[in-house]
């Protein structure tokens, strides 16, 4: 129909001539047409927001009069901020997010990159088995493996604390200082595998002929791991760790699950979960900066660790 | 003389990583195979039997009381989930590739600041623009409907991403040349040669974008209250916490996430290829 009609009248005004003229480019119009659908949501969704978020979070509400007075928001500069600056829950979030992070981060990168360099050496067999198992839990939501989670912590129905009870030792996956080990446990069951095949399918596209060069100067698996694939695929690890720590200041889901059988999580037990908490309480301009200062604290750190790396591996 | 040694090595240390590994694939196989031995089992065995051996056999039973619980709510959680995270990664498959596409093959001013700009928004969590889109949302009175959670889930930088570097990649610009001299119009030549030929990159940026959806918790936590337009997700997390005060809720909650996630690992692992293809091109470019 549209074919037609657009066809004829190019066909009869519109000889060659015209189409050299702008060099066989599609017209303004046209990439428009291709570029609104995304572009339209993505500034709707994305970009307003933020914007949004930005502006909220520089307003503070005031009352008139006294016990009876009227509310009313206003602007408040930084008010908001310095709130957020001076809460102690704040802090206490950001510092169990922060430990999470160090420890979590590293460990199951660690273990990543060891799964991800023993399934590209021939000392293994059964690889697509192996890969396979490591990345299924990439298809389970944070929810539902937290829920998984946490029947395997649970004291009455766990079949792991029972095997250890019969080892004679008693284990309290939920208590006040194990707790957060238990949530990094998950994070970690969830995203070895995402990881491990991000740092894969860097290794596989190095080309062998480099191997042999470092064969023929007589360097084994290992060396041959560590001094040259290692280095080479520095760029997929360091694109793993900003994913990974950007990921870990998100932390919502699988705390929020294990605050529903563990009483040693509070409901401000990370960022993401204290700017929820402070929204349900109805303080919007306050949970706007919460959001805000984790979106700076996430964009500071990864860029801060690419630009980090990136000086020193000269990548 | 030195060989025998090399090869008794290699033997060691090929058990060694075999061992290693087969550990591994047990930790990451240990809380499915539970809730699949868990779902099978009548309430009363939850506790009293132990949880890695399987006893009376009553996952039919435990299914039909999963989907007939609540007026059948669970049924209407995995619709919203379908029409959330299949559709709306259809959708943000479709216009990726329309703007991935254009922003590869037709050139204009301002292209890669618009490119930029896009890489910036793979950097943005989708968590942290949960709660401002609420405070967005809720001023113009979308909160608590199925676009709240439809309308963000469809939007994927990282997707425009894939599809401009899948366009390069896949359609020669001899082909769109050929097209445009044929006298095909810019969409005709998009939908007839260059789809067909992006088509295993669609497919890649459509798991990326399902798992996305299906993995973003905070958004629809944030913006929905009525449970009949609760995702899976959110619909078992709300069940899980209720199980304090209805102990026999237990049940249909594994039930419930043995049911929801065992087609998603099955076409996860039927689809494996394509994984591989986004991962190679998300590090090395």
């Amino acid at each position: 129909m549209t074919d037609i009609s657009t066809r004829v009248p190019r066909a009869v005004s519109s000889p060659p001539g015209r189409r050299r003229r702008n060099g066989g480019r599609p017209r303004a119009g046209t990439i428009a047409a291709f570029l609104t659908p995304f572009f339209l949501p993505f500034l709707l969704f994305y970009v307003a927001p933020v914007g949004y978020a930005l502006w909220q979070s520089l307003r503070v509400v005031r009352r008139t009069g006294g016990q009876w007075g009227t509310s009313y928001t206003t602007f408040g500069g930084f008010e908001q901020y310095a709130q957020v600056f001076q809460n102690a829950e704040f802090w206490a979030s950001i510092g169990r997010i922060g430990l999470f992070g160090m420890v979590q981060v590293p460990v199951m990168l660690f273990i990543a990159l060891i799964m991800a360099l023993l399934l590209d050496t021939p000392l293994l067999r059964l690889k697509a088995f192996f890969r396979i198992t490591a990345f299924m839990p990439y298809a389970v939501p944070g929810v539902i493996a937290a829920i998984m989670w946490s029947y395997l912590y649970s004291p009455q129905l766990s079949p792991v604390i029972d095997l250890f009870e019969s080892f004679g030792w008693q284990p309290d996956f939920l208590g006040p200082g194990a707790v957060l080990w238990s949530a990094a446990n998950v994070s970690t069951w969830l995203w070895t595998g995402y990881n491990m095949l991000i740092m894969y399918a860097a290794l596989q596209a190095i080309p062998q002929e480099l191997y042999e060069a470092a064969k023929l100067d007589g360097a084994g698996q290992w060396t041959i791991a560590w001094r040259v694939k290692v280095p080479i695929i520095a760029p997929a690890i360091v694109l793993t760790t900003v994913f990974s720590i950007i990921g870990t200041l998100q932390l919502y889901a699988e705390p929020a699950v294990l605050r529903q059988i563990s009483s040693n999580i509070s409901s401000t037990f990370t960022p993401n979960m204290l700017a929820y908490a402070v929204a349900s309480g109805n303080n919007y301009q306050q949970a706007a900066a919460i959001s805000v200062v984790i979106a700076v604290i996430t964009f500071v750190l990864s860029f801060g660790f690419m630009r980090l790396t990136s000086k020193k591996a000269g990548l | 003389m030195s060989n025998p040694s090399i090869s008794r090595e290699s033997r060691v240390s090929r058990t060694a990583v075999t061992a290693l590994m087969c550990l591994l694939a047990v930790y990451f196989m240990l809380p499915v195979y539970f809730l699949i031995v868990a779902a099978t089992k009548p309430q009363g065995d939850l506790a009293s039997t132990n949880g890695l051996v399987f006893s009376h056999f009553n996952l039919i039973d435990n299914v039909r009381v999963l989907f007939t619980r609540s007026d059948g709510i669970f049924g209407r959680w995995a619709v919203n989930t379908v029409i959330y995270a299949v559709l709306g990664a259809a959708v943000g498959t479709l216009i990726s590739a329309l703007c991935g596409y254009a922003l590869a093959k037709f050139p204009f001013r301002g292209r890669e600041v618009l490119f930029s700009v896009v890489l910036g928004g793979v950097l943005v969590p989708t968590t942290a623009l949960a709660l401002p889109l609420f405070l967005l949302f809720s001023a113009t009175g979308i909160v608590n409907t199925y676009l709240a959670v439809f309308l963000p889930s469809i939007v994927s930088p990282f997707g425009v991403y894939l599809a401009r570097i899948f366009a390069n990649a896949a359609v020669p610009q001899e082909l769109i040349e050929s097209a445009r001299l044929d006298g095909a119009s810019e969409f005709r030549t998009f939908f007839s040669v260059a789809f067909r030929l992006m088509t295993p990159a669609l497919v890649t940026i459509f798991l990326f974008q399902f798992v996305a959806i299906w993995n973003n918790f905070f958004l629809p936590m944030v913006m929905l209250q009525k449970e009949s337009l609760f995702p899976i997700t959110l619909g078992l997390y709300q069940w899980n916490g209720q199980t304090a005060r209805a102990p026999l809720l237990q049940e249909s909650v594994i039930t419930g996430s043995l049911v929801s996630i065992v087609p998603v690992i099955i076409v996860f692992i039927l689809l494996q290829r394509f994984w591989r293809t986004g991962l190679t091109a998300g590090s090395l470019k």
